[in-house]
């Protein structure tokens, strides 16, 4: 079986401060993970801040590049893609969901600016109509249409509707791979499950494999295949999703899990004692 | 039952605002009434563009235009005086404030002085309404500070040099020093880390049981109410739809949002699939007609459309705004 | 474009204050094109004249009718500006977005040629260039020397803004939609840096007619052309002040704090108007 996604070792580490006084922060330390190509799967990275979680997914993006070790698409090595031909056929391939989607829009601009520019660059239609129905038809795959948006800014939405709009314009392109970084953490409680369910339908319908961020454990139950917890910049723990929540074996998964607040009133109603 | 200390009777808030002849009103708050004895947590809950930072600021007296208040009152009762905080005067209210009502805010930064050291602070917001020689003063910080498990040594530290969840219990530190009748809590846990959450979340309760003073307390995270409030308040739309127990609403939510939004919330260890609510709330400029929650509730009819259902006691201490409430589930 | 204007007109008195100066100045320029005597013929008409109904604004010692001599001054003038303007604007986003956009090498070269221009004095620049060119001098030479001295502090400017709008989503959500450097550039972060340039362009119209009037008046410029510096350059040359041809003096200074007021009312409503959370706040958000 050949690998869609090889991290391999990765670190990355940041310089901070002047000249004389640079301090190095290391934000990714030595991580690794595979995802096998032909078997969709959500892998969720779960971390608090400051756990490098971001880091990571921005490396896999190819939004930075790592400081040491490599990254591998298909076999490609991430730091081997050069040029602007390149980085259209890796972003094709590899697609974004970001955390906050007021900020994922210009909020000037019009929405289907952003659909209309993919299908005609990243997916290479061509022709209007072609180009609408390839928008319309990411926008149905959201439970959204072209009509619902077509000249609509990103404040007319809501945070779940813009949510499944990026969503739907990772998707023009048909990407092997959506890297989501706390998609659903900006998002209101009652159009959260809405968002996870889809990711979750992706995967089983398209069969993207997926990358999840988050801090929410109880989501990463949810939807994931596989987890990796991570903490500064290391992988804490990792394996099977549901195995390593139920019965997790670091100290550092255990108290994660452990400060997860129920959203159950505790019997004796007072759940805080010292 | 003694006087509560905060009631809120009829309150409607809007932002008005006309520029280039379009003229607009969001109707952030529309229509609430509710009351907060004293000893409570009450929690406020609510997702965005629900007006329950509206309502905060309302309830605060913080309102700079284009809000505007349009009817209602909010009275507090701090000893047997009632106090309408939208009457008094400007000195009136600076005595009332962090005397008798204080705040802890989402962002510590906004309160902490970033180039001076924690004490400074203290001194700005607290000297006055203590009242004592300096040496005294720092005497009574020092001792509330340790009552909350915090070292006196943060007094001689930088914001920026502590982590974020030291600042803020730094900050709650700060609220309570006075010890106030009444703190607002708006969404103090939000930037958290879930661990340090439960933590500061242990603190608030910690103090809020020791000083016996009344918190409202407002988070969009259903799982913080759980644990935190005594009663719950929910908003949608501007208004206020169901409001009781905290353990009865968890347990036997009346209103179908407060229903679905319950029944939506991921639980650790929970596979089940959850169903998402369709459609989005609506826009507080152009609000539908009857009831603002009919176009995504299940069980909507025709009266849903045309009139606005009113607040009314369903059983002792549960109140709703629905025409169709869930069934009562008995304990 | 024609409702914002007269939504502006209807509902901003900043703005249709600026735009009635700025009409009578421009009105008054435009008039030069009717004018009865070529701008640099003299004594055409007799001298000293104090102005009356025959000659509005009095004439020269050098017998020209000042009325007509400034419809000519003022409309280079203002040309001057508009043009320094236009060119270091054009210079001011290209490399203040750009360097913003790239960062690294590319922002690094490109901003320590910005903080040469910002650090090197102007005036000594310009007077040399004079003494270099001298016959060779013209206006739109000035103007092009001016403009390529005028964009380091914008440049700064926008860069700064570029470096954040760099950092913002949706430009990664621009990238990974296949969209280029050009039409991020224009389209994505040009809105947020437009109303920077309509206020520093007020600026520097107003620093070039400045300058182009200082060197003007001290005789560094091509006195062939008229312009408002160029008049008061003559006026001084005949010591109008000392022979009491106040008039002489006066209308030119009269004309241009019109125009500088009219522009600044201008830049500061549109400004306004542009501002995203004033549009965002009419768009209904």
């Amino acid at each position: 079986m050949s690998a869609l996604l090889e991290v391999e070792d990765v670190s990355r580490v940041y310089r901070t401060g002047g000249l004389f006084a640079a301090r190095r922060v290391t934000a990714v330390d030595g991580v690794s993970l595979q995802l096998e190509a032909g078997r969709p799967e959500i892998l969720t990275v779960v971390g608090e801040s400051g756990s490098g979680k971001t880091t990571l997914a921005r490396m896999i993006l190819g939004m930075v590049p790592p400081s040491t070790g490599a990254i591998r698409f298909k076999g490609k090595d991430l730091a081997d893609i050069r040029g602007s031909r390149a980085r259209l056929a890796f972003m094709k391939e590899v697609q974004p969901v970001f955390q906050n989607p007021f900020e994922a829009f210009n909020p000037m601009k019009r929405l289907d600016r952003y659909l209309f520019a993919t299908a005609r660059r990243m997916a290479g239609v061509e022709g209007e109509a072609a180009i609408r129905d390839a928008a319309d038809g990411a926008l149905k795959e959201v439970g959204l249409s072209l009509a619902e948006v077509r000249g609509r800014y990103p404040h007319e939405l809501s945070g779940g509707q813009l949510q499944r709009v990026a969503i739907a314009r990772a998707l023009i392109s048909k990407p092997a791979l959506l890297v989501a970084d706390e998609p659903v953490s900006m998002i209101d409680a009652s159009l959260r499950a809405s968002i996870v369910n889809l990711l979750r339908g992706l995967r089983e319908r398209r069969g993207v494999s997926i990358i999840y961020i988050t801090h929410d454990l109880a989501t990463a139950y949810y939807v994931s295949d596989r987890i990796l917890i991570m903490r500064h910049g290391k992988v804490v723990e990792s394996g099977e999703a549901r195995a390593v929540l139920d019965d997790p074996q670091h100290p550092y998964s255990q108290l994660l899990k452990s400060s997860v607040l129920s959203p159950e009133v505790p019997p004796t109603g007072a759940a805080f004692h010292a | 039952m003694s006087e509560p200390v905060l009631t809120v009777s009829g309150l409607r808030a809007w932002y008005r605002t006309s520029a280039y002849g379009v003229s607009r009103e969001v109707r952030a708050v529309d229509d609430i009434s509710l009351s907060i004895a004293a000893g409570e947590i009450y929690g406020l809950a609510g997702e965005s563009s629900s007006g329950k930072t509206t309502l905060i600021k309302t309830i605060a007296n913080a309102i700079q235009p284009p809000l505007e208040v349009l009817a209602g009152s909010v009275v507090f009762r701090f000893g047997d005086r009632p106090v309408d905080i939208h009457r008094i005067s400007r000195e009136a209210l600076g005595k009332i404030r962090w005397k008798h009502l204080s705040y802890i805010m989402q962002g510590s930064m906004n309160v902490l002085n970033p180039v001076r050291r924690v004490r400074h602070t203290f001194f700005d917001f607290a000297f006055r309404h203590i009242g004592r020689p300096k040496p005294e003063f720092l005497q009574v910080v020092r001792d509330h500070l340790q009552r909350l498990h915090l070292a006196p040594d943060v007094l001689d530290a930088f914001p920026h040099q502590l982590s974020g969840g030291m600042r803020q219990r730094v900050t709650i530190a700060l609220a309570t020093v006075c010890r106030p009748e009444f703190i607002i809590a708006d969404e103090p846990t939000t930037a958290l880390d879930v661990v340090v959450q439960k933590g500061v979340l242990a603190m608030i309760h910690e103090i809020q049981r020791e000083l016996g003073s009344s918190i409202i307390f407002v988070t969009h995270d259903m799982a913080v109410h759980a644990n935190l409030t005594d009663r719950l308040g929910i908003m949608y739309a501007g208004r206020l739809v169901e409001e009781g127990r905290t353990a009865d609403i968890f347990r036997a939510p009346r209103h179908p949002y407060t229903a679905h939004l319950i029944a939506s919330l991921p639980r650790l260890g929970d596979t089940a699939p959850k169903k998402g609510l369709d459609g989005a709330p609506p826009n507080l400029a152009d609000p539908p007609p009857g009831c603002r929650f009919h176009p995504r509730c299940p069980r909507a009819s025709d009266i849903c459309r045309r009139e606005a259902p009113p607040m009314a006691e369903l059983s002792p201490g549960h109140r709703a705004a629905c025409f169709h409430p869930e069934p009562e589930r008995p304990a | 474009m024609g409702r914002i204007l007269i939504d502006l007109l209807r509902f901003n008195r900043q703005f249709a204050v600026g735009l009635v100066l700025l009409a009578i100045v421009l009105g008054f320029a435009l008039l030069s094109f009717f004018s009865p005597y070529p701008p640099n013929d003299s004594f055409v008409v007799p001298p000293d004249v104090p102005p009356s109904w025959a000659y509005p604004m009095g004439t020269t010692s050098r017998g020209q009718d000042l009325f007509w001599l400034l419809t000519f001054s003022i409309r280079n003038t203002l040309l001057f500006g508009v043009t320094v303007a236009l060119i270091s604007r054009l210079l001011a986003l290209v490399i203040g977005l750009v360097a913003g956009y790239c960062g690294g090498l590319v922002d690094r070269a490109l901003m320590s040629i910005n903080d040469t221009f910002i650090v090197i004095p102007l005036f000594p620049i310009l007077v040399l260039f004079y003494f270099v060119m001298k016959d060779h001098m013209s206006w739109g030479l000035l103007a092009l020397m001016m403009a390529c001295l005028g964009w380091a502090y914008d440049a700064r400017l926008i860069r700064s803004v570029a470096l954040s709008l760099r950092t913002r989503e949706f430009t990664e959500t621009g990238i990974f939609s296949g969209m280029s450097m050009r039409q991020i550039l224009v389209e994505e972060h040009l809105p947020y840096v437009l109303p920077i340039v309509f206020s520093t362009t007020m600026n520097n119209i107003n620093w070039s007619i400045g300058l182009e009037v200082t060197l003007s008046v001290l005789g560094f410029t091509d006195i062939n052309t008229p312009t408002i510096g160029v008049l008061i350059y003559w006026a001084n040359q005949h010591t109008a002040l000392v022979a009491g041809i106040w008039w002489w003096i006066f209308f030119p200074v009269l004309l241009v704090i019109l125009a500088f007021i009219g522009l600044f009312l201008l830049a500061v409503s549109m400004n306004e108007y542009i501002d995203p959370r004033s549009r965002l706040g009419r768009s209904g958000g």
